[in-house]
């Protein structure tokens, strides 16, 4: 049973380590020009001008090979460009989905002329993407989805509809999971594709859906006999449900998955000043032990990311973990905080705070929710 | 060796001496000197001195803490965390073991046991609370004022006590003139109580392990509503929080052992370790209790073999909010812009 989960230690290479401290640099430049102010989260925040800076360093896209626009980099080298990013709360909004999932998608199943055309314009920090999976009655249950595209002259005809898809609005494509042949009964996953949309191509319309925070990050996507040419399917008709299952360890482990109230603690372990009374430093000190435990988990994954190992199942146990954490940091710190008294002034605890209450219900629901995670884990108990 | 062998070689050795029987036995006050001895004939308890590469360093740390997880996944009861500990301190001063038993004090922060120049020599005097197995060890041994000493058992008072694993716990006192040596270089009471603490995260991160093993084979046998147990996904749910914090556990234990020694990084991750392995325990014994139902609340199962020991040494060397405060200490005199720096250095 010891054998259920793999966490192979890691240790950090000394390239890793000068990366860390280049990386720091840039923010630092940033910070002092005024570019931007920390986000809480990945998902807050969309500023293609910093994206295309960060593509200028070679930090988008930086495992892909040189001769489509990356650095050859290790996965671990990505890792800690992603994790300082995130600390600092920088805006990456724009290019992440892109950098994180579609280009590596593409990178493995996709076509040379994809490949070609698309992933440079990644990597400069040009091109973003978003993910087509949800629909309106297919959330959890991924493979009831009805989108489908069926073969036309020249390529597919797309009708459907996606939901919940974040950054829709802003993105220049989206990878679309759809039906490319009926239902099978006796197997579900077969018959599903994915199809690189251009969203710009006539017939789909894009309403945005504004949050319980106000936000509008989230659309509703309507396909209405949509023409996707041949060469933009990903791999084979087919494959969809091989390719959108082999990439969740990358969607499950990285530090997006614990870092999403980061800031937020930050701004608690200033307020709470070099002086902190016994109840914050607890607050603290238990949130630190979490955070850096989460961290040895996370970065394991990375190690046997980059080996080529299966680590799904570890994934699901970071993200599970991860995101049960990141809610519970607002709860924590409104307890436990010296609070400031009016909602209008300029408070950056109080900001954080008001953005990890009312974000906090998204971070145990996006890229596979709380049940899914531990129907995964208990599966790999040998329980079901 | 390495320390997977390590591990495999004491695995076996408990698996076959430590049935549920000597653990009760003991639990009612009978030593278990079979077992004693052979875990001392393995050389068990020489881990940490006989790895140092250098007097007072943790080079033998790796192969100690496979010892100590296998012997926390078997619960076997005895004061072998607390002997490898002495007898490392003894080592790093030159001071020669006996091959008996030993253990080591204070086991809290603010201890009172103090040194005291007595002529030539030197004094110990004060108390000790809830000593680990005073009562069967040949003495105690105590680093205070750069010394370390070795008080023989006959000159301590003890007043004993157990622990909520029915492990003594006792009080003593002491006023005598004991042997002492120097302390290996870096070696002070505060690295002794790290030690310490972190021989609690091992033997918990062991036998977290097994509480595991046990409530999925628990589940997978027990059959209500005509199907087992753990096909319902309220259990399904249950397990998969506790396996979570088993694997979290796992993780930062072994993380605690490998930056061994360092400066910084090893009071950092121990706090670290022994915070969050204290947490773990207190979930995943509850979870295996609410999954084991009935039968998991009664003596006969030896499923509370692992659950009071999770208890009591989740509360020793430091309860979880304790090491929680020091953290907390430590990243806040780092300020807000200090913490990620903090986390990401380790």
């Amino acid at each position: 049973m010891t054998d259920v989960f793999r966490f192979d230690p890691l240790a950090l290479p000394p390239e890793c380590e000068t990366l860390r401290g280049e990386v720091r640099q840039f923010i630092a430049e940033e910070k002092s020009a005024g570019r931007w102010r920390s986000e809480s989260d990945f998902a807050s925040s969309y500023s293609p001008e910093f994206s295309k800076r960060l593509g200028a360093r070679g930090w988008i896209g930086m495992t892909w090979p040189k001769k489509y626009g990356g650095q050859d980099k290790t996965f671990l080298e990505r890792y800690v460009v992603t994790e300082e990013l995130l600390a600092a709360g920088a805006p990456v909004g724009a290019h992440w989905v892109a950098d994180r999932q579609s280009g590596p998608l593409i990178l493995r199943f996709g076509k040379d002329g994809q490949r070609e055309e698309i992933l440079p314009r990644i990597t400069r920090g040009e091109c973003y993407f978003c993910i087509g999976m949800s629909e309106p009655d297919s959330g959890s249950d991924l493979a009831s989805i009805r989108t489908k595209a069926v073969p036309v002259e020249g390529g597919w005809e797309l009708s459907g509809r996606k939901i919940w898809t974040s950054n829709a609005h802003k993105a220049h494509f989206m990878i679309c999971l759809c039906r490319t042949s009926p239902v099978d009964a006796n197997d579900r996953h077969k018959g599903l594709s994915q199809l690189i949309v251009d969203l710009t191509s006539p017939g789909i319309s894009i309403r945005p859906i504004k949050n319980l925070a106000g936000a509008e990050h989230f659309n509703e996507v309507l396909f209405e006999n949509v023409f996707v040419p041949a060469d933009r399917m990903i791999g084979e008709p087919g494959d969809g449900w091989k390719q959108v299952t082999s990439e969740l360890g990358y969607e499950r482990s990285g530090p997006e998955r614990f870092l999403s109230s980061f800031r937020l603690l930050t701004e608690f372990v200033r307020r709470a000043s070099n002086a902190p009374d016994a109840r914050e430093a607890e607050a603290i000190g238990r949130l630190v032990a979490h955070l850096a435990t989460l961290r040895r988990m996370s970065l394991s994954v990375a190690g046997m990311l980059q080996k080529g190992e299966m680590v799904n199942l570890e994934a699901a146990v970071v993200k599970d973990l991860g995101t049960n954490l990141e809610k519970e940091i607002p709860e924590i710190v409104r307890l436990v905080a010296k609070r400031g008294r009016s909602p209008n002034k300029a408070d950056l605890m109080e900001e954080a705070l008001r953005y990890g209450v009312l974000n906090a219900p998204s971070f145990t629901i996006r890229g596979g929710t709380r049940e899914i995670l531990r129907g995964i884990v208990a599966r790999g108990l040998g329980l079901r | 060796m390495s320390d997977t062998l390590v591990a495999e070689v004491a695995g076996k050795l408990f698996a076959n001496l430590v049935p549920s029987k000597l653990v009760n036995d003991a639990e009612a006050g009978e030593f278990p000197d079979a077992l004693w001895k052979a875990v001392n004939d393995a050389g068990f308890p020489d881990a940490l001195a006989a790895g140092a590469e250098a007097p007072g360093d943790l080079a033998g740390l790796a192969d100690a803490a496979a010892i100590l997880r296998e012997a926390g996944r078997h619960a076997a009861p005895l004061p072998l965390a607390e002997t490898m500990i002495a007898r490392w301190l003894l080592a790093g001063a030159g001071l020669k073991s006996p091959e008996a038993p030993l253990t080591v004090a204070p086991v809290e922060r603010d201890g009172s046991l103090l040194l005291h120049r007595a002529g030539k020599g030197w004094r110990l005097a004060g108390r000790a609370a809830g000593v680990p197995w005073a009562q069967q060890a040949a003495g105690i041994v105590v680093v205070a004022q750069g010394q370390v000493a070795l008080v023989a058992a006959k000159s301590i008072d003890i007043r004993p006590g157990k622990s909520l694993a029915g492990e003594p716990r006792d009080d003593v006192s002491v006023d005598a003139e004991v042997e002492t040596a120097p302390a290996a270089a870096g070696v002070d009471a505060a690295l002794v109580y790290r030690l310490g603490a972190l021989s609690r995260t091992l033997l918990m991160a062991g036998a977290l392990d097994e509480v595991l093993k046990l409530t999925v084979q628990y589940a997978n046998d027990r059959v209500q509503f005509g199907r087992p147990i753990g096909k319902f996904q309220a259990i399904q749910q249950q397990l998969a929080v506790l396996a979570e914090n088993v694997a979290a556990a796992g993780v930062v234990a072994a993380a605690a052992v490998e930056v061994a020694g360092k400066q910084g990084d090893f009071p950092f991750a121990v706090a670290v370790a022994k915070a969050r392995v204290g947490e773990a325990a207190s979930k995943v014994a509850e979870i295996a209790h609410q999954v084991h139902g009935a039968i998991g609340f009664t003596h006969e199962h030896r499923l509370h073999h692992l659950t009071r020991r999770l208890w009591s040494w989740r509360d020793e060397f430091g309860v979880e909010s304790e090491w929680q405060q020091e953290l907390g200490r430590i990243a806040a005199a780092r300020g807000g812009d200090g913490l990620w720096p903090l986390l990401s250095a380790w």
